[in-house]
């Protein structure tokens, strides 16, 4: 914690939960989608869905995933600039699932060729946390730059990618890794220090393993 | 993450005959590895921003996103000659509440510590600021004392208002305008402390119940309340008036009563005014609206 999580962050109101958490989701979800789209299906459950227009939650995700920042005096008209940018976007609410946390949000994003469902929460104060992406758990913040890949359940995939990332002398600061079931597809998250180049893309994804890579940077 | 106390840091400052904000400076460059002069650049930034929500709050009436409020800062910026509370209680007051009408109406804020406390800092900085004619550098470093007095308030206790309830927030905020306000004034590190006390035991127990779940009914009059007691706070620290009980433990003491706080009372809108029978109704009204 620096003085800066004391006054600040900069942020539009009213809520740093509601409003600017909403928008980094927004734009974690269009950093790791990573290409163009033309459609986006946004739910939001619980309190979100409850007190959400108040809130202007549903501005302050579209103007996330149209990549906007939550300190972007522009926020407020984000319902309209998705129109204008040709991008449809449907907004379904959804009050009472309990098994969820309190402000979560699905994200679905649909583009040339490809669909991917994205779902987080906002945990207070305006700090975020992805939960799901495309039915495999994951936990990360956003916080940090972060590789994301979708690769094979098998032997050797992690070790190639951390050494990988050693020669390049990228610290991890943090790693998870999910699979559906064994030997199916996993997903690994590797929060690093230093940013990583866009070549990390084109070399990981050389390997006959690893099907997919996403670089979310901060 | 180093551990701190205000008796540490109060220590700290009254052994070397520095001001708060010069340890904190000290302690955040050493942590973050920024220099001071980075860490003074990005709270003038800050306080750049803090500026524009108030002259913005006060120069107009702005609705909030719900419709429930707007226009309340404005109104008592009007009243600041003739009102009974003197000027410059009305001045912060007013300046308080413009930056919460800000906050309501989607526009930019700095949380201060929080959102729905963004009010308090600005009002009481701005206006004790102008009326003891403090340089922008002196305001810069007196919002690096109300972030230290903020950080020990989290590392102890909380900010958070569902953890807390409004003393968390309001009352946190207020206890860090008061230091910061003691410290503009030219008072010893030590009547800073006394002044945070103060101001955070004259809010302590306040809960959490806005009305619909919105940062508006009460936060934002509670955002001039707070403005108003830190500068009565600092003015008490200044005559002299001590907090009997050492500001670490009513640190402390705010936490626990925020345990002790139900759930209802804790940014749920289950209980307090958001119960009332005008509360309920216009959180219906509110909903009926969204769907």
């Amino acid at each position: 914690m620096n003085l800066f999580d004391i006054i600040g962050p900069v942020m539009i109101g009213p809520s740093s939960s509601h409003t600017a958490g909403a928008a980094r989701l927004g734009k974690l979800a269009r950093n790791i989608f990573g290409e163009d789209f033309n459609k986006a299906d946004i739910t939001l459950y619980n309190s979100f869905a409850k007190t959400g227009q108040g809130h202007g939650t549903d501005k302050a995700i579209v103007a996330g995933i149209l990549g906007m920042d939550p300190d972007d005096e522009d926020l407020r008209n984000a319902i309209d600039l998705s129109h204008e940018s040709g991008i449809e976007v449907n907004l379904i609410l959804e009050e009472s699932k309990r098994e969820l946390h309190p402000n979560t949000a699905k994200i679905i994003l649909y583009g040339k060729d490809k669909t991917m469902s994205i779902t987080g929460c906002s945990l207070g104060g305006g700090r975020v946390m992805i939960q799901d992406i495309d039915g495999f758990k994951t936990e990360f913040t956003g916080e940090f730059n972060t590789i994301i890949s979708v690769q094979r359940d098998k032997p050797g995939i992690v070790a190639y990618v951390t050494s990988y990332l050693a020669q390049k002398n990228i610290n991890i600061a943090q790693m998870k890794l999910s699979r559906r079931s064994k030997g199916d597809m996993a997903l690994m998250i590797i929060e690093t220090d230093e940013t990583p180049p866009k070549s990390v893309k084109e070399d990981l994804e050389k390997h006959e393993g690893i099907y997919k890579i996403v670089i979310s940077t901060i | 993450m180093s551990l701190y106390t205000m008796r540490q840091i109060i220590e700290l400052a009254e052994e070397k005959g520095l001001k708060i904000s010069d340890v904190a400076l000290e302690l955040e460059s050493k942590e973050s590895g920024l220099s001071i002069d980075e860490i003074k650049k990005r709270m003038a930034y800050n306080y750049e921003i803090m500026k524009n929500s108030v002259s913005h709050g006060i120069s107009q009436v702005m609705p909030s996103v719900s419709g429930l409020t707007g226009g309340e800062g404005y109104r008592l910026w009007h009243e600041k000659e003739k009102g009974l509370s003197g000027e410059t209680i009305l001045k912060a007051s007013s300046r308080a509440m413009a930056v919460s009408n800000v906050n309501a109406s989607m526009g930019r804020i700095v949380a201060a510590p929080t959102a729905g406390s963004c009010g308090i800092i600005p009002g009481v900085m701005m206006t004790v600021a102008e009326k003891l004619g403090k340089s922008e550098d002196e305001i810069v470093n007196a919002l690096i004392t109300t972030a230290i007095v903020g950080k020990i308030i989290a590392q102890n206790a909380t900010l958070a208002g569902a953890e807390g309830g409004c003393q968390a927030e309001c009352g946190s905020a207020s206890a860090m305008a008061a230091a910061a306000a003691v410290e503009l004034a030219g008072g010893t590190p030590s009547q800073a402390g006394h002044a945070a006390a103060i101001a955070l035991k004259g809010i302590m127990g306040l809960v959490c119940d806005p009305v619909a779940g919105l940062v508006e009914v009460p936060c934002i009059k509670r955002n001039s309340f707070g403005a108003a007691q830190a500068i009565l706070a600092a003015d008490m620290a200044m005559a002299g008036i001590e907090s009997v009980i050492p500001v670490d433990e009513v640190i402390k003491a705010m936490g626990e009563v925020g345990r002790s706080l139900p759930v209802e009372l804790k940014e749920t809108a289950m209980g307090g005014i958001a119960a009332s029978k005008t509360g309920k109704m216009l959180e219906e009204k509110l909903m009926k609206k969204e769907n």
